[in-house]
């Protein structure tokens, strides 16, 4: 008597099949089967992280306190290269993901290499506009307006140096292992990791930049 | 305009930070007293377990195992031990309390006092609720699910390690520097460094940022689990009501403690960097920090009595010896529940003067989550109703949650009417009302489950006796403690004073007084439960051979006691929504052949190593010795990193190992029959 016919996790089996109440003959289960899943309710939670800091910056955002608002502080033309420089990491990012489901190594190592430039570009402008804010006396301990946009946009940076570091450490492990199951899950997780970020950027560059510009 | 960089005008030395040898609290004697029988009990412990050569065997097959069930088992010593810490923390303010009339200082001075009422209510929440309802998550979900494991064992042993980092840490305030002395929501402006310069805030702050993560990966760990990993045939309307309220409750979980850390970081910026997010100055808000960390806050009490519920569930239908009445209403109770626990949160802050409109929508809401509530508790009367109700303990806990849950329920909603609230805010009533609902839903549940659940851990169950002193003390204790306070907060008394002037209201301190003492003879009695038990574990009387002593219904009571770690030796296929009871009913056999390797996670140290870098970190951050902070944050990184370089994370037990497990329980099994 095979129960492998009652694999079906849907319905209730019928007649014989009622009275199967084992799996006599099962097989090992793909390792990280959940990761997808898991993966992407930790990235839900990450978001509820950017909500709270968005939320606080609605409320905080025009407590100026006497000192200068996003008129006087935001450069677009630089915040445009910017959200560029993240945006084509993304479309780079995808170019990987298409040469690993092709199996070809050496184009996920060389485009993964290129997202890596685009993203390091990225916080290098992010760090100037950082440097520039505070050196002319606008740090984050000016007025809660510039707390939250330091602490907003700052969240979002760290989240990106984090990927760069992850970004490295697998293309070491695909030098290593090669695009075996297990790294092609990573290079998933962090696929899902580095579009996320371009999510939440895009909500940061409408919300904080241009829409800062407007008030 | 850089005014206030550096955050604290306090000497930091470039090795010590801002510790210095007065940071030590020798002068308040209890706490000296306290530390000298901590640290020769310490000793104690240490000396006892090189002695009898325990620390590889701890180190081996507890501390870096990834089996869920340890790691449940775990989580649950580590709460009861917190309950001990936290208790202590009770029955000193009640202590003070009583003695503080009439002029009397009382024994505490404000310093200690403030950090003391601090320290039980984030002990209590933080390191033992969470951990008891965890554990208890974590050992039997995947047992009642059929699986073998949950989805991502190491992430579960990391979890449990940075639940204990965070417990570590709070200890650590009693005797090195201080605690908060802020109340447990350590809410701003009095939290921030203007007020509270000390390290008691940043002790707070870390040890829920470091057991914080660990809860966060644990609740995406069991959503996973839940979802992905039951037994064919067992669909999610045929899940036990148990792993339904763990799954809600992990939804909250994952849904809320986003929240908690977000917040506690712009608190932690305020404090360090001079940020001003809930300062009196330069446009901070502090109102904004009390509806965050509610937001958190509110789905957090459902986080902890969801479980509960579900527990009782379990309960109330295995010792009446019937299906559980109305399941699927219970399920629906239960995700109304998960939805509404995010639209009350203004109900802790009706007097913050958010005006009639936002404050009647918030109590309405409020009103409304009474009716799952509601549904719930008749839907355990009618699983009684006309069965063959067993009064063993855990049935005995689910009964007095019943008369106790109700009476809280009921105030609640009398709190929830934001004009009784203006009356009633941040008084005895509000605190009698919590504890009414935490103790007699979430403890008495709590309680109801490891009594419950035990043989099944351990292979023999606890002394009814001393469980009965312990219960009927705890209950009559419970009673007496925290009725005077309903009295006490309708007169008008606040929450959290030291001392009182009108001595008529004595008599009423007296009673709570006299109730905490009963509730410490509840706990002496449950530890004497637990020597009784483990001395007798091989007598007839305790000893449970069947693995399933107490006629349950379920997944779990399908395999031995404790179960092995495979947990079931072949993946069991369910029909019906009591999968064991169905099993049961249709005369299933079990197998004494035909086994075969089976398929399972690998142990490591990685999560020990990573709570304990944690540990480092926080305290690095809460003294400023940032070149501590610095190493550690590094080592955690490295090691996290050193972690993923290690791909063989499984392994196979051998056939004969199995052969040999199941062989043992067919001769249990066949002794069980003789005797």
């Amino acid at each position: 008597m095979s129960a492998a016919t009652v694999t079906d996790t849907t319905g209730t089996p019928a007649g014989e099949e009622r009275d199967v109440f084992l799996l006599l003959d099962e097989h090992d289960h793909p390792e990280g089967a959940s990761t997808m899943l898991g993966f992407w309710i930790y990235l839900m939670s990450d978001c509820l992280i950017f909500a709270m800091l968005f939320a606080t910056y609605g409320v905080l955002g025009t407590s100026y306190a006497g000192g200068p608002g996003p008129k006087q502080l935001f450069e677009l033309p630089l915040v445009a290269l910017n959200t560029t420089m993240l945006l084509l990491s993304s479309i780079t990012y995808g170019f990987a993901m298409l040469a690993m489901t092709d199996g070809k190594q050496r184009a996920t190592q060389g485009w993964l290499a290129i997202t890596g430039l685009f993203g390091l570009a990225f916080l290098c402008i992010e760090m100037y506009e950082f440097s520039g804010l505070i050196r002319e006396g606008h740090g984050p301990w000016s007025s809660a307006f510039l707390s939250s946009f330091f602490t907003l946009v700052g969240t979002h940076g760290l989240h990106v140096t984090f990927g760069l570091v992850w970004l490295v450490t697998l293309m070491v492990q695909v030098q290593w292992k090669g695009l075996i199951p297990a790294n092609r899950r990573r290079l998933m997780c962090l696929s899902l990791f580095w579009h996320f970020l371009d999510v939440i950027w895009i909500g940061v560059f409408t919300f904080v930049y241009l829409m800062g510009m407007l008030r | 305009m850089a005014t206030n960089m550096t955050p604290s005008p306090l000497d930091v030395s470039p090795i010590f930070g801002r510790f210095t040898l007065e940071s030590l609290p020798l002068q308040e004697p209890i706490v000296v007293g306290t530390f000298c029988v901590v640290a020769l009990g310490g000793i104690a412990l240490v000396a006892a377990l090189t002695y009898f050569k325990l620390w590889g065997y701890l180190w081996k097959e507890w501390f870096t195992s990834v089996d869920h069930k340890k790691i449940g088992v775990m989580y649950v010593i580590l709460g009861i031990v917190m309950l001990l810490r936290g208790f202590s923390d009770a029955i000193m303010m009640r202590a003070q309390q009583v003695l503080a009339f009439g002029g009397s200082e009382g024994y505490l001075n404000p310093h200690h006092y403030d950090q003391i009422f601090t320290a039980h209510g984030v002990i209590m929440i933080f390191f033992v609720a969470m951990p008891l309802v965890t554990g208890l998550m974590n050992y039997v979900v995947p047992l009642q699910i059929g699986a073998r494991d949950v989805s991502f064992p190491f992430l579960n042993n990391f979890s449990f390690w940075m639940t204990a980092g965070g417990a570590v840490t709070v200890m650590m305030s009693l005797f090195v520097g201080e605690f908060a002395q802020t109340g447990w929501l350590a809410m701003p402006p009095l939290s921030g460094i203007s007020y509270s310069p000390g390290v008691g805030v940043d002790y707070y702050i870390w040890s829920l940022q470091i057991a914080g993560v660990g809860t966060l990966l644990s609740g995406v760990n069991l959503i996973c689990t839940i979802v992905k990993m039951r037994a064919p045939g067992m669909t999610m309307m045929k899940m036990p009501i148990f792993c339904w309220t763990s799954l809600c409750t992990n939804i909250l979980i994952v849904a809320a403690f986003p929240v908690l850390t977000a917040v506690l970081a712009l608190l932690s910026l305020d404090r360090y960097a001079g940020t001003a997010f809930f300062t009196n100055t330069l446009g901070g808000n502090p109102m904004m920090y009390v509806n965050l960390i509610w937001i958190w806050g509110h789905p957090e009490v459902y986080i902890l009595i969801l479980p509960a519920f579900g527990v009782f569930s379990e309960v109330v239908s295995t010792f009446s010896g019937k299906r559980l009445f109305g399941y699927t209403s219970m399920v629906y109770a239960t995700a109304v529940i998960t939805l509404l626990a995010y639209v009350v949160w203004l109900h802790h802050f009706f007097t913050m003067g958010s005006g009639a409109s936002v404050n009647s929508f918030f109590g309405i809401t409020t009103m409304v989550i009474s009716i799952p509530t509601g549904a719930k508790i008749f839907n355990w009367l009618f699983t009684m109703y006309r069965g063959r109700v067993r009064f063993e303990l855990p049935m005995m806990w689910a009964i007095a949650f019943m008369f106790t849950f109700t009476i809280g329920g009921m105030t609640g909603v009398l709190l929830a009417v934001p004009p009784a609230d203006f009356v009633l805010h941040n008084s005895l009533f509000l605190v009698a009302h919590f504890h009414n609902v935490i103790i007699g839903g979430v403890v008495f549940g709590m309680f109801a489950g490891i009594n419950y659940w035990f043989p099944k851990a351990f292979g023999f169950k606890l002394d009814p006796f001393w469980g009965k002193v312990s219960f009927w003390t705890w209950v009559s204790g419970f009673y007496f403690a925290f009725m005077p306070l309903y009295v006490l907060g309708l007169m008008g008394v606040t929450r959290r004073l030291r001392t009182f002037d009108d001595p008529s209201l004595r008599i009423w301190f007296e009673i709570a007084a006299f109730g905490a003492f009963l509730v410490a003879i509840g706990i002496l009695a449950m530890l004497i439960q637990f020597y009784v038990s483990i001395r007798d574990r091989n007598t007839e009387r305790l000893r449970d051979t069947t693995g399933d002593p107490w006629n349950g219904r379920t997944l779990e009571w399908a395999t031995s006691s404790p179960p092995p770690d495979y947990n079931f030796a072949f993946t069991p296929v369910v029909h019906d929504g009591e999968a064991w009871a169905d099993m049961k009913r249709r005369g299933f056999v079990r197998p004494i052949e035909g086994f075969k390797p089976i398929h399972m996670p690998r142990n490591t140290g990685a999560g020990v190593i990573l709570a304990g870098l944690s540990v480092g970190f926080g305290v690095g951050m809460i003294w400023y010795v940032w070149w501590l902070a610095a190493v550690c944050f590094v080592g955690m990184i490295g090691t996290a990193i050193g972690h993923t370089f290690n791909y063989k994370r499984d392994y196979h037990i051998p056939v004969d190992e199995v052969i040999e497990t199941e062989g043992r329980r067919t001769r249990q099994l066949a002794g069980g029959a003789v005797a």
